[in-house]
């Protein structure tokens, strides 16, 4: 028969299966591309703070996307609607995809109710980066804070999210903790919720 | 007792990136080791013109009585140069994990400008590991 055992053609690129793509990058290919994300907006800024936000901002787009893929990849098209159902993804699904391993902790704030943290000993971002002295309290692993800022917001779950040094004894270096505080309307969803 | 004096980084130009000085007698100001950092440069590049044979690629080794000189250069013309005990071995291989290191901890480091001195405290620790690393190495055999 004609056609018989011939793969299907598909004429429009949009009807092709989505493939799995290859699962690993080149670390070192990944570092210097990070290193001169962050040169570039560095000529483009005048303060660490805005330099911050523009990583965050870099890191947001990330986390739309990843948002959408993994939902239809890993979980079959089905959202979150519960907190602890969507912190669970973030640590777990989206670090694995992203960093190849789930993040160290989470936990939840002891002060305040609607903050959440995840803690990593290194981020990946930060692995070849050293911060100068000058620099104070500036971590690149605000571009981590922005793709989890960028999952939480379009998953129906909007939070402002930081990333921060916090020194642990025994450990030369810092760990690095994401935090994550929830808007009020989350908190009120989540109690109507039960 | 130190079997590596000191390390010596000096980019393309000349200049001198980094000076690590591991304990020796002769430990030098800035403007010593600047002045030195230039001095084994301009040596390096007229042993190159000096030699018989064509595709030379510079001095790699300088044997003197009370110290070893062991240099490599990469392809980019940064020299990393190391002035040892007479007769310590395995600098070679020191030399190539050191240029690694600093492709790592120095060259993806987005606040390290281009040959200016190396201000990295990743680089000085796994730098500070690698040669602790060495110098048991060579105690224990």
């Amino acid at each position: 028969m004609i056609g018989a055992g011939k793969m299907k053609q598909y004429t429009n690129v949009l009807d092709r299966p989505l493939s799995k793509g290859k699962q690993e990058v080149s670390l070192s290919g990944f570092a210097f591309l990070f290193s001169e994300l962050v040169q570039y907006n560095q000529t483009q800024v005048d303060n660490i703070a805005e330099l911050e936000r523009r990583l965050e901002d870099a890191g947001y787009a990330v986390g739309t996307r990843i948002l959408e893929l993994l939902c239809h990849r890993e979980k079959g098209n089905r959202r979150e609607t519960r907190l602890l159902g969507i912190l669970s993804f973030v640590h777990s699904t989206v670090w694995k995809i992203l960093f190849g391993k789930v993040a160290d902790s989470l936990e939840k704030g002891t002060e305040h109710e609607d903050e959440y943290m995840i803690s990593e000993k290194e981020l990946l971002v930060n692995r070849f980066i050293s911060i100068p002295k000058d620099m104070g309290a500036f971590n690149c692993g605000a571009f981590v804070a922005g793709i989890v800022r960028g999952v939480l917001d379009n998953a129906g779950f909007p939070a402002v999210v930081s990333a921060h040094f916090v020194p642990v004894e025994g450990l030369q270096r810092p760990r690095t903790t994401i935090l994550i505080k929830f808007a009020e309307e989350v908190l009120q969803r989540e109690a109507r919720l039960g | 007792m130190a079997a590596i004096y000191s390390l010596y980084i000096i980019n393309k130009s000349g200049g001198l990136i980094f000076y690590k000085d591991y304990g020796s007698a002769g430990r030098m100001d800035t403007n010593d080791s600047l002045r030195l950092a230039s001095l084994w440069h301009s040596m390096h590049a007229i042993s190159q013109q000096l030699s018989p044979v064509s595709g030379c690629m510079g001095i790699e080794l300088l044997q003197a009585d009370t110290f070893d000189l062991h240099c490599f250069q990469s392809l980019t013309g940064t020299k990393f140069f190391v002035v040892c005990e007479p007769g310590t071995p395995h600098m070679e291989g020191l030399l190539k994990h050191i240029y690694e290191l600093y492709t790592d901890y120095v060259l993806k480091n987005p606040f390290y400008e281009m040959e200016m001195p190396i201000r990295c405290e990743l680089f000085d620790v796994n730098l500070a590991q690698a040669v602790q690393k060495d110098r048991v190495a060579l105690l224990g055999r």
